[in-house]
C-alpha cells in the first residue's frame, strides 16, 4: 500500500514544483498577464485522477505555498484551490468520461470560477488590479489544457507502468 | 478497507468532503483576515518563504546563467571598448563627486547656520534582482538579500536613475518590493524646479505615473523633474523620481491632467540600490567636525 501510494506521490509532486516554477518565471510584461494558472489545472487534473490521494486538504497546502510565493492574501489561492479541487472530485467519475472537448469546457467553468473566487476576494481586501490580470488566465488555460491533459496522461501510465 | 485505493473505479464518495472543505475554507478565511487585519502571520510567511527560496533560485538559474555566458563569451576589444567607456565614465563621475563634497560641507555649514536639522546620511548596498515575477496583480520585483541582510518593510529601493520601489515583505534571504508604477502606490515627491509638492500615483503602466492632484494652475510643466519629498517618510529627499512628459489643463475640471515618466528603467533593471537612512542624531558628530574645519 504504502508502495503504492509513494508511486501515486511522486510524479504529482514533481508536476506540482514544475508547476510553481513556470508561474514564476519571468515573462515579458506583455504576455505576464497570459500566464496559465498552472496550478489550477494541475490540481484539477490530479484531483480527477486521483481523487484519494489528491483531494482538497492537499490543493489547499499548494494554495498557501502559491499565496507565500506571490506575497498575495494568505490563504487567497489555497481557498480557491481547494473550491475547485472539491467539485471536481465531486464530480470526477463523471469528467473521466467526458470526451476532450466537453472536459475543457468543464475547466473552462472551473477557471472562471477559481478567478472569480480571487477576483471577490481581492474585492473585498481592496486590492485593485487590471481586470485582465484575472480574464486572461481562464482562456489560456483552457486553450493549454487538452495538450497538459494528454501530457500528464502519458505521465501518469508511464508512472504505473513502471511498477 | 477493503476496496482498492487509489485510481480504482471504486464508485464510493471519498467520505467527508464536505465537511473538510468547510473546515478549510473556515480556516482560509480566518487566514486571510490575520493576515490582512493583523499582519500576525509574518513567521508563516517567512517559513513557508525559505521552502520557496530553492525553487525561486532554480528558476533565476538559467536568467543567470545566460548572463555568465554573455560575459564569459565577450570577446576582446569588447571588453577593451567596455573598459574604455568606463574609465571615461568614472572620470566624470569622480570630477562630479569632488564638487559634491564641497557641496555637502557647505550645504551642512548653511544648515548649522540656519539651525535647521542636518540632512541624513543614506547607506546603500547593491541587491540582484532575481528573475522571477510574482504577485500577478501588483507591479513587483524579487531581490536576493532579505532580513537577513537587515532588509526592512517599506526600505526605499533605487537604480542609478532613480527611485524603483519600496520593499513590502522581507523573507529571510529573498524580499519582494513594490514598483512605484503600481497602482497602490503613491509617492510624495517635490518638484526640483520649484519646490511644488504633489503625490506621484503609479497607474499600472510600467513607463507612466500619474499626477493626479495638481490644480490647473500650478506651476509645473513637462520636462520638470521630480524628486522625492521626504515627507512620507518612506523614501529619503532628495532621490530623482520621474520627469514630467505631459500637462493637460482642463478648465473646466478642478485637477490638472499630469503625466510623468520615471527615472528609473523599471522594467530593465538588474541589480538595485537599498537605502538605509542613518538617523540623524548619529551625524551630529560628523557635522561638528564640519564646523571646527571652518
Amino acid at each position: 500500500m504504502s508502495r503504492d501510494s509513494a508511486s501515486h506521490r511522486l510524479p504529482v509532486i514533481v508536476t506540482f514544483v514544475v508547476g510553481l516554477m513556470l508561474s514564476i518565471m519571468p515573462l515579458p510584461e506583455a504576455i505576464a498577464p497570459f500566464r496559465p494558472d498552472w496550478l489550477a489545472l494541475l490540481a484539477i487534473f490530479w484531483a480527477m485522477q486521483l481523487p484519494r490521494t489528491w483531494s482538497v486538504g492537499s490543493a489547499w497546502i499548494v494554495g498557501v505555498i502559491l499565496d507565500v510565493t506571490y506575497g498575495t492574501l494568505l490563504g487567497q489561492h489555497a481557498l480557491g484551490l481547494c473550491v475547485i479541487v472539491f467539485i471536481t472530485v465531486r464530480f470526477h467519475l463523471l469528467m473521466r468520461v467526458f470526451p476532450l472537448s466537453q472536459l475543457t469546457a468543464t475547466v473552462f467553468a472551473l477557471l472562471a470560477l477559481y478567478q472569480f473566487l480571487l477576483f471577490w476576494i481581492n474585492g473585498v481586501a481592496s486590492v485593485s488590479a487590471p481586470l485582465v490580470s484575472y480574464w486572461a488566465p481562464v482562456i489560456t488555460g483552457t486553450l493549454i489544457w487538452p495538450f497538459l491533459y494528454m501530457f500528464l496522461s502519458g505521465v501518469r501510465y508511464r508512472a504505473q507502468a513502471r511498477d | 478497507m477493503v476496496a482498492p485505493r487509489g485510481n480504482s473505479s471504486n464508485p464510493a464518495r471519498i467520505p467527508a468532503l464536505g465537511i473538510r472543505l468547510l473546515v478549510l475554507i473556515f480556516i482560509s478565511i480566518l487566514l486571510m483576515y490575520l493576515d490582512h487585519r493583523e499582519n500576525h502571520l509574518d513567521a508563516v510567511r517567512k517559513a513557508i518563504g525559505a521552502a520557496v527560496y530553492p525553487i525561486r533560485l532554480v528558476v533565476d538559474a538559467p536568467v543567470r546563467l545566460w548572463a555568465w555566458l554573455g560575459e564569459a563569451t565577450t570577446s576582446r576589444s569588447d571588453l577593451q571598448r567596455e573598459v574604455g567607456r568606463l574609465k571615461a565614465e568614472r572620470l566624470l563621475t569622480n570630477a562630479r563627486l569632488q564638487r559634491l563634497t564641497s557641496l555637502e560641507a557647505e550645504n551642512a555649514r548653511l544648515r548649522a547656520l540656519l539651525d535647521a536639522r542636518s540632512k541624513v546620511r543614506d547607506e546603500v548596498r547593491v541587491a540582484e534582482i532575481m528573475a522571477v515575477d510574482a504577485n500577478p496583480y501588483e507591479h513587483n520585483l524579487v531581490i536576493d538579500i532579505g532580513s537577513r541582510d537587515g532588509v526592512y518593510d517599506g526600505q526605499a529601493i533605487v537604480d542609478a536613475n532613480g527611485v524603483v520601489g519600496q520593499v513590502i515583505e522581507t523573507g529571510l534571504m529573498t524580499a519582494q518590493a513594490v514598483l512605484i508604477s503600481d497602482t497602490d502606490h503613491a509617492l510624495p515627491v517635490e518638484v526640483n524646479r520649484n519646490g511644488l509638492r504633489t503625490i506621484a500615483v503609479g497607474s499600472g503602466e510600467i513607463d507612466r505615473l500619474d499626477l493626479p492632484f495638481l490644480p490647473n494652475n500650478a506651476d509645473i510643466r513637462a520636462g520638470d523633474l521630480l524628486v522625492t519629498s521626504g515627507l512620507g517618510g518612506a523614501f529619503p529627499a532628495g532621490y530623482p523620481v520621474a520627469v514630467v512628459n505631459s500637462v493637460t489643463r482642463i478648465p473646466q475640471d478642478p485637477f490638472a491632467d499630469v503625466t510623468a515618466k520615471p527615472s528609473a528603467a523599471l522594467d530593465q533593471v538588474r541589480e538595485v540600490m537599498l537605502i538605509w537612512s542613518v538617523p540623524s542624531a548619529a551625524q551630529e558628530p560628523g557635522d561638528a567636525v564640519v564646523q571646527d574645519d571652518e
